[in-house]
Order: structure tokens, then sequence, then C-alpha cells
């Protein structure tokens, strides 16, 4: 059973479109169908959450959708490019220059600063010394660390940590933001300030996927997708969504905004 | 192997960050590092210092040949490696004073010759001073042309001097001092044994060379080879000089020539004689630091190898700590060959530190060698030993880091970030 979701942002430009994407990993002689034919449309300007069991396929997805892993079969074209016959090198300058990365671990250098740290994506395209300061120290600003960014990473906080992490995503102005279980290291007063900076750059018109298994961080998106065995299995308005009404119940006064 | 080629276009951008992180985990890890680098330090610290006292050494023997001339040849006598003279005493092969008759008549390239003798040593008296041990060394006047030492008082010995066999002698500054002899001392009488001499000149002391065998002790007092001969049987050698450096080979040829035949030495028995120039010296010399650079090459080249091996284990377990970071560095863009270069990059950083590390140990060990043997003293690393050796450790870590490196950008980002 798919749902393919027409977005209420149509007048936006179409980013990602998942077209029967089967992911198919051999493991010693079994073959495992890590993704079955999925289908997505995404435009500019979304916030999706990508829920699911472990082993229902959302980390493949994931890795499909941030140029990480190729798909076995299907067509995956992001920002008009179609991804699925490119090469290594041309898979990491997709990474580079349209996908930003957060993880739940925050991956932070612990030799580098703040800064250096928000920096490092930008060595590895076209850009000069200058360029690389004013634009990691501007992300830095956007994530709300720009009084923090001669720091290094076990002098922050976990929410700052993420918050740098965060910074260092958004530096290179990519097409989607990739999160995976952004919160899952992060008490829940942290985590409400981290999706509370994610709410504020969806407003600012960064598209989002956000992966998560907690249905307190899936209810901030606006579109929340259900994997199951490889498939969507539901894909809805966050208001439409079951995950939604029960998160409302027990969360009421931090979904309300 | 593609991102061999495009390693350097990436390598201007990655290289300060690399540089810097490459430093920061060499900080991090300080005992590791310095265990891993130590076989580095001692191949690079032994290759300079050994290259640095060889260049001591023959600056040291350049000054010298220096002051007895490039042309300047030894005649002396030898005992044969082979023949019957094998095992003949000194006494049998001593040279007779009649042996170098007529020698520049018959040897065309050589300009100046001048027999030398030995009358051992004697106490020279002045007044109530006297010195002991002052080796007599007999001179025939050419030998102010051969060796330069000049005469910076009185005159030097004429032909007359010679050949009347006059009882007069020169001495040198230090014998002037330790006799109590005036500054101008020239016509004054001493005693070399029981004679009488008149000093007629001083003569310049040579250069010490510094052996560390009571060299700057010794005294010596010159006096014409006649006289030396009229005192007792005296131990026979020669100097002799080279129209020029380029017919040095010839004079050589034309000396043993001729002294074959004045020693009568049949055609088939070997030398019974030493002909010898510094220029022969030097190159014997050469030989002998080009065999020694070539053996310490060898032994820098095992210690290099080992200390390659040292810098490929420990940037395999730099990969397999790191995973998780080449992991993101690939999600957030980075290509293979840009994890390449930087793993490359810290490998010929840990081995250039090992460098640093090593030529200032060379360096120290230099300052070590130069103050325990004066024969050393001008014992220095010259720039291209420093050059050279910072090619090794460049060379060692690229060789050895090129396999940690390649795995390290072989590595699957998934797989890489799942890593713990």
């Amino acid at each position: 059973m798919q749902t393919i979701q027409k977005t209420p942002q149509k007048n936006n430009r179409l980013i990602i479109q998942l077209e029967n994407v089967t992911r198919i990993y051999k493991v010693g002689v079994e073959l495992i169908l890590a993704l079955d034919g999925v289908y997505l449309e995404l435009y500019e300007n979304e916030y999706v959450a990508i829920m699911g069991p472990s082993g229902s396929g959302k980390s493949t997805l994931m890795n499909v959708l941030g140029c990480l892993d190729r798909a076995t079969s299907g067509r995956y074209e992001l920002d008009g490019c179609d991804t699925t016959r490119l090469g290594d090198a041309a898979l990491a300058r997709i990474r580079n220059e349209r996908i930003g990365f957060v993880f739940q671990s925050f991956e932070l250098l612990s030799q580098l600063n703040a800064l250096k740290n928000v920096e490092m994506p930008l060595i590895y395209s076209r850009n000069g010394w200058l360029a690389r300061r004013k634009r990691a120290k501007e992300a830095l600003e956007r994530v709300g660390l720009a009084a923090r960014i001669k720091h290094k990473p076990n002098q922050l906080s976990g929410g700052e940590k993420q918050r740098v992490a965060i910074a260092r995503a958004l530096v290179c102005n990519p097409s989607i933001l990739l999160a995976d279980e952004p919160t899952g290291n992060l008490d829940s007063k942290t985590s409400e300030d981290i999706l509370a900076l994610f709410d504020q750059l969806h407003r600012e018109g960064q598209t989002i996927i956000l992966v998560t298994h907690e249905e307190s961080v899936a209810v901030h998106a606006k579109r929340i997708i259900h994997m199951k065995d490889g498939r969507i299995h539901s894909d809805l308005p966050a208001q439409q969504d079951p995950t939604y009404r029960t998160a409302q119940t027990s969360f009421p006064p931090e979904v309300s905004g | 192997m593609i991102a061999l080629f495009t390693a350097p276009l990436s390598l201007f951008r990655l290289s300060y960050q690399s540089v810097y992180l490459a430093l920061a985990q060499i900080w991090a890890n300080k005992t590791r590092s310095i265990l891993t680098t130590i076989g580095i330090v001692i191949g690079v610290a032994s290759v300079t210092s050994v290259i640095a006292a060889l260049t001591g050494l023959k600056a040291k023997i350049l000054t010298q040949v220096e002051t007895f001339g490039t042309n300047t040849i030894f005649i002396s006598s030898r005992r044969p490696d082979k023949g019957p003279l094998r095992h003949a005493s000194w006494w049998t092969i001593r040279f007779l004073p009649e042996h170098f008759d007529d020698m520049l008549e018959h040897c065309p390239s050589v300009a100046h010759f001048s027999r030398m003798g030995s009358a051992g040593q004697q106490t020279v008296r002045f007044g109530e001073k006297s010195v002991e041990n002052v080796s007599i060394m007999g001179i025939e006047p050419a030998y102010h042309q051969i060796e330069s030492r000049p005469v910076v008082l009185g005159r030097t010995f004429s032909a007359i001097d010679d050949m009347q066999a006059r009882q007069v002698c020169l001495i040198d500054p230090k014998l002037r001092g330790e006799l109590r002899l005036d500054r101008d001392c020239i016509g004054q009488s001493i005693l070399i044994g029981y004679n009488t001499f008149a000093i007629v000149g001083v003569i310049e002391r040579r250069p010490e060379l510094g052996l560390g065998m009571g060299d700057e002790e010794h005294n010596e007092i010159f006096i014409p080879f006649r006289t030396l001969k009229k005192l007792g049987e005296p131990w026979i050698w020669a100097f002799a000089a080279s129209k020029s450096a380029q017919v040095l080979e010839e004079a050589e040829a034309e000396i043993s020539f001729f002294l074959r035949r004045t020693r009568n030495i049949r055609p088939n028995e070997p030398d019974n004689f030493r002909v010898e120039s510094l220029q022969s010296a030097l190159d014997t010399f050469n030989k002998i630091a080009m065999t020694v650079t070539l053996a310490a090459g060898g032994v820098v080249g095992i210690s290099l190898l080992v200390g390659g091996v040292g810098i490929m284990n420990i940037m395999l377990v730099s990969v397999s700590e790191r995973t998780r970071e080449i992991g993101l560095r690939k999600a957030v863009g980075a290509k293979k060959s840009a994890i390449l270069t930087q793993f490359l990059i810290e490998s010929v950083v840990l081995c250039f530190v090992g460098g640093i590390v090593g030529v200032a140990a060379g360096q120290g060990l230099t300052l070590i060698i130069s103050g325990i043997n004066p024969l050393l003293e001008k014992t220095y690393i010259p720039g291209w030993a420093i050059l050279l050796s910072f090619g090794f450790a460049g060379t060692v870590g690229i060789f050895f880091g090129m396999f940690p490196a390649i795995k390290a950008a072989r590595l699957d980002p998934i797989e890489a970030l799942r890593h713990e």
C-alpha cells in the first residue's frame, strides 16, 4: 500500500523525487530487501519526520536520501539532478553542496574549536580562507552560538555541541538538512531547544528531514512518514497523523507553538 | 590510485588543516608519537652526525693540505707487502742520502726536493734553561720552497749553510719562549746535545692537527741536512714538490722510477718505499669517507625502515581510532583523494617531526663529538645533509603512510559512522 502524498506547498520547487527505489543488501548469502519500491516527493521548505521501528528501512532511506548510499534500482532525483548513476566523487560533491547532516552523537572533532568544526565542510569545496571563516561565523550566528566560536567541543554542553553540528550542516547552504535522531543524546529540556531551532530554521525556509523514533520529536514536523518493511506505510500531514494526537495529549504546551 | 594524481590539487586547500590536525594529534598522543618516531629520530641523528664528523675531518685535513701545498710529495721507506723484504728490519730498507743524488735532473716534473733527516730527540739548552725531547730535523734549503712555513724572523737556510755543514739552526717561537731567549734571538747560541748552534731564523709552527697525541707540546728544531749527517747517521725521508698540480702524478711516477733504480730494485720486486702526495692521501680519505658514509647509510636505511614500519603501524591505529571522523568527513563531502591526502600529510608530518628531533639530536651529538676530539673541532652538519634527512623522512612518511591512507580513503562512510 503506497500513499503518495501531494503536499500543500505545491507552488514550491520539487527537491526530492524517489521513484520505485529499492535497496538490497547482501549479508553472506542472504539478500535483505531494505527498501522495497519507495516513492517519495519532497518540496522546498518541507519539514518531514521519518518514523519507523528498527529494521523498517528508515536508516537506509536516510542514507540513500543523503547520497551516502546508492539505490539498487529505481530513480532518485535531488534538486533536478539524477543521482542514480553518479560515481563516488560526484556523490561526495553532492553531499558537500546540497546535503547537511546532523547526527545523534554530534560527530564534532575534539581537536578543533567550534568555528573550525563548522568550517570543515567548506574545506572540501572551493572556498577561500576568508570566505570560509565568514560563512562559518554566519552559520554559528544562525544557531545562536556567535559567542562560543573559540570553544572546543569539550567546553560545550550537549545542546551547544548539537548547535555547532547544525551550524556545520547549514554552512554550505544545503538543499536539505538531514537529521538522524538529533535529540537522541540530549535531555528533554535541551531537546526542546534544539527542536525549537529546527522550527526556526523551517520558518526561515530550510527543508528539513528528521529521522526519529520519538513521537515528541516527530510532531514538530509538518509531515510524518511512517516506514515499515522497507516501504512507506503512511505519509500524512502532521495534524492527520495518529502520532500527533497521542503526542498532543501528552505534551500539549510544547507542540502548540 | 587515481587519487594519487588528484591529491596535489586538493593538497593546497587541505594542507593547512591537515597539518594542524596532524600536529594536534601528535601533541595529544605525545608518548605514542615519541615511541613511533624514535626510529626516524635515530636514523636522522646518526646520518647527520656521521656526515658532520666526516665533513669536519675533511675540513681539518684540507687546512692541513693548504699549508703543505697540494703539490707536495712525501717519500719514505716502507716494507713491501710481499717478497723477501716483507719482514725486513726498518734499518735495512732505510734511505741513504745518495739515493736521491741527481734526482732533479732525472725527474722533469719535480720542481723542488729536499732530503729530510731525523736524529731523534735531544735536550736543548740556553743558559740555565733547558728543554728536553726536542726533535732534531735536518732539512735542505729547498725545504723552504716546499712546505709553506714562513720564516718570520732572520733568514732561511742557504746552500752554503748546507754545503759547509754549518752549525746553524731554525727554532720556532714556542721553543724561543721556553728557552727564555730574547724576542730577537738571531745570532744567539744554544746547545743542542753537546754541540753549539747559532740561531739564524725563527720559523712558524705547523698548524696543529690536534691528533690528541701530545702533538701540541712537541718541539722541533731545524738544522741543515749535512750538519745532521755529520752528527750521526739520521733516519732519512724526503719532501718534493711537483711543478704544478697537473703534473703531480707524473712527478710521483718519475720519483718512483728513479728511486727503484738508485735502490737497486729488480723489475719483478715490489717497491720498498712509498711515494705519496697529499692529493693521493686526500683521495684515499675520500674513498674511506665514502665507504663510511655508505655503511652509515646502510645502518640508517635499516633504522628508517624500522621507523617506517612503526609509522605505518601507528597510522593504522590512527585510522581505526578515527574511523568515525573519516565517516563524518566523507558525509560532509570529502572525496577519497581528500582523505588519502589528509592521512598522508599526517604521516609525513609525523616523520618530519621525527626529522626535526633527529637533526636536533644530531646537532647535539656533533657538539659532543667536536668537544671531545680536537681533530673534529670543525665538525658541523652541512645544509645538504639536513635537506637529505628531511627528504628521507618525507619519503618514509609517504611510502609507509600510503597503505593506511588508502585504507582510510576506502572506508565506507555509513560503516565508518556506525563504528564504535
